[in-house]
């Protein structure tokens, strides 16, 4: 018999009873809450006059609404002014209050957005299933979890039963070998791997993302993949647990501690595919042909190589895909064939759920270090991914370099990345993002978004336009 | 949620690939803490030329006229004929919520993002998977008859045009069974309540760090 991936292994692990017509009820260790998808779950347990079946298992903050301006956010929720974003996080607090379930709330200093705030307490751990009423939950699953977005119906189920009625994925593995070039980062991985396999390419899978390349890379990175695997489709990404899955998690404060440590990495350390583990599709990728990937189009597939030129639908063949790239290009305001770099900028936003940890905001800094914002943009900023994340970096002085360099430094949310707050583009303008979703309206009604790695935008930032971070630091140093 | 068993309905199309779950229904929408009123912000962006808002009186609001559920011909529509990879893009409920709240009770695309998919079922609609060439052929069918419907048959599995021609289709019997009769799922999942409380003192032994360390 052949081995088990390690989607087999947690799927296994978490199996309540089976069914005979595919399905299986399995049991959920985690789950995360924020403001926007989980009120009419809370109405509903209400209505039906249910309890949550376990209180230690959930934990909220809200993320999605909350300003990112600290005037507006250091008067409290009943400051916030926006009345709708307002009467949402009020009805989370008080939600969470009713129920027993434990908050962060806005100016909690372990407030952030969620997939920041779960790792970084230790409250999402290797081995667990972890669910949240966001299709981002996939950022779990690189510390060898099977983690995945469910709507508001499943959130009030998991409430409940502590349980979900799912059907098993396929395997596939996804392995990206060599050395990463230098420049290169986790978000060119990811958006190169989008690229390749396309928006559907991985849907019914669970991703295995493995390699020499992935090893290599940080807690922080290896989220940075996992986060965007919804992106191909996939409604679950991991990575194998290996030290720099334990280092992380040492110490974390609702990480296990003392024996019950030693006992969860002796269990942890079999959290990765057995050897002779069959995969249904098995991709490899060689990193040393990854260029830094910037998206031009309105799907996170539509992406180049930042040396690269922006497509002409001309040479497509098939109808259905020309059609959708001239809407692309008209929706963008691009033209065919115009190089990636002659895009210009209007503003540039690093944050979300993607690239908003230390050592995103590290990367963007060490670019920013000592030079200036381009007076031709109208903004750029740096919202970081939670209260811990913004004082880590004021500790290293971080927010000094991006203020001095002209970037607006905020409070933790989600800001820019989906919009709901105040933080938005303007019709027709150009931003770079190291968010994960550049479709249509996304960061405004009319706004044109441009997925970058946070190096990349914080040097399109400053440059006025998209720049190849690997020969621009060379000639502009500061 | 309403029971599913069997409609005849007019179609209207969707035609593009990759319809996100932002073009269902814009993030503005989302802050409603209601799940009901989200018909009229249905596909917003593409519906009406302006910017919509929640509050806003969408009667005042200039319409797109090239956008299909604007004309005539489509009003009533019950069947959303879409395109490949329909409803990628985030988890929000929402999205469901729009289509169910405008009118839509079947959506019939050559593929479905996985959590869009599941999120149907969980509020009357039903999802149906056909060949490209067969979503191609109704969507060239209903171009070209004024009221074209189709007629969705769940207990039998089966989509009938107007021709007398039939499609079968593929559909998880649970899920089926809880669209037929309009079951709460929470509600069958909670008669397996022994097994989830064995399956936690089994789990418990074995990962005590998953137990108590949030409160």
């Amino acid at each position: 018999m052949a081995g088990k991936t390690l989607y087999d292994k947690l799927w296994d692990a978490h199996v309540v009873s089976e069914r005979s017509d595919g399905t299986a009820l399995i049991y959920i260790d985690r789950q995360l809450l924020h403001e926007v998808t989980s009120p009419q779950a809370f109405e509903g347990l209400r209505l039906a006059g249910r309890k949550p079946w376990r209180l230690d298992t959930n934990l909220a903050t809200p993320d999605h609404n909350v300003p990112t301006v600290l005037d507006e956010r250091s008067t409290g929720v009943s400051g916030i002014l926006d009345e709708i974003s307002r009467i949402q996080v009020q009805t989370l607090d008080s939600n969470c209050a009713d129920f027993g379930v434990r908050e962060f709330g806005m100016n909690d200093i372990n407030q952030g957005i969620v997939h920041v705030v779960g790792p970084e307490q230790g409250a999402t751990l290797p081995g667990m299933t972890i669910v949240c009423g966001d299709s981002h939950t996939s950022t779990h699953g690189a510390m060898g979890s099977l983690a995945f977005g469910i709507g508001t119906s499943e959130v009030e189920h998991v409430l409940a039963t502590q349980c979900l009625i799912q059907r098993k994925m396929k395997n596939m593995r996804i392995r990206v070998e060599g050395d990463l070039p230098d420049g290169i980062t986790a978000k060119d991985i990811v958006l190169n791997i989008i690229g390749r396999i396309g928006t559907a390419g991985g849907t019914g899978y669970a991703i295995e993302f493995a390699g020499s390349a992935i090893r290599s890379l940080s807690m922080e990175g290896r989220m940075t993949i996992c986060n965007m695997a919804i992106e191909a489709g996939a409604r679950a990404g991991m990575v194998a647990v290996d030290d720099t899955t334990l280092d992380y998690f040492h110490g974390r404060p609702f990480a296990p501690k003392g024996e019950l440590w030693d006992k969860a990495v002796e269990s942890w350390r079999d959290l990765v595919s057995d050897d002779d583990a069959v995969f249904d599709q098995d991709i490899l990728i060689n990193a040393a042909d990854i260029q830094p990937q910037v998206t031009w189009g309105t799907s996170p597939e539509m992406v180049r190589g930042v040396g690269e030129t922006v497509p002409n639908p001309a040479a497509i063949e098939d109808e259905a895909s020309r059609k959708g790239v001239e809407r692309a290009l008209e929706y963008m305001g691009l033209k065919a064939d115009q190089p990636i770099e002659s895009i210009k900028l209007d503003r540039v936003f690093i944050g979300s759920c993607t690239n908003s940890r230390i050592e995103d905001l590290r990367a963007a800094a060490a670019v920013a270090k000592g030079r200036k914002v381009s007076t031709s943009l109208k903004q750029a900023m740096v919202v970081p991914g939670s209260g811990l994340v913004k004082r880590q970096a004021e500790a290293e002085g971080l927010d000094k370099i991006f203020i001095e360099a002209g970037f607006e430094w905020r409070e933790p949310g989600c800001s820019m990345c989906l919009a709901m707050n105040a933080d938005k583009l303007g019709q027709g303008e150009h931003c770079a993002s190291t968010s994960n979703r550049n479709f249509e309206g996304r960061q405004g009604f009319g706004g044109r978004t441009h997925l970058v790695s946070p190096a990349m935008a914080a040097a399109a930032a400053i440059a006025g336009h998209f720049v190849d971070i690997r020969t621009w630091q060379e000639g502009n140093a500061a | 949620m309403n029971p599913f068993t069997r409609i005849n309905g007019l179609v209207a199309p969707m035609d593009r690939a990759n319809v996100d779950t932002d073009m269902i229904i814009p993030k503005q929408f989302l802050k409603s803490i209601k799940r009901s009123g989200f018909g009229p912000n249905l596909f917003d962006e593409l519906r009406y030329l302006d910017e919509g808002q929640p509050g806003k009186d969408n009667s005042q609001r200039p319409l797109n006229p090239d956008f299909p559920l604007n004309q005539e011909r489509y009003q009533g529509a019950e069947i959303l004929l879409a395109r490949r990879n329909f409803g990628c893009g985030s988890s929000r409920e929402h999205a469901p919520w729009a289509l169910e709240d405008y009118g839509f009770r079947v959506i019939i695309a050559p593929s479905f993002a996985d959590i869009f998919y599941n999120n149907c079922f969980k509020n009357g609609i039903l999802p149906i998977v056909q060949p490209e060439d067969v979503v191609d052929r109704l969507f060239k069918a209903q171009d070209a008859q004024v009221g074209y419907k189709l007629d969705v048959d769940l207990e039998n599995q089966t989509v009938t045009t107007p021709d007398g021609e039939t499609f079968s289709f593929e559909v998880n019997e649970f899920r089926k069974h809880c669209l037929l009769n309009g079951l709460d799922d929470i509600g069958l999942t909670l008669q397996e309540a022994d097994a989830i409380r064995a399956y936690e003192e089994k789990r418990q032994q074995e990962a005590p760090w998953v137990f108590g360390q949030i409160h």
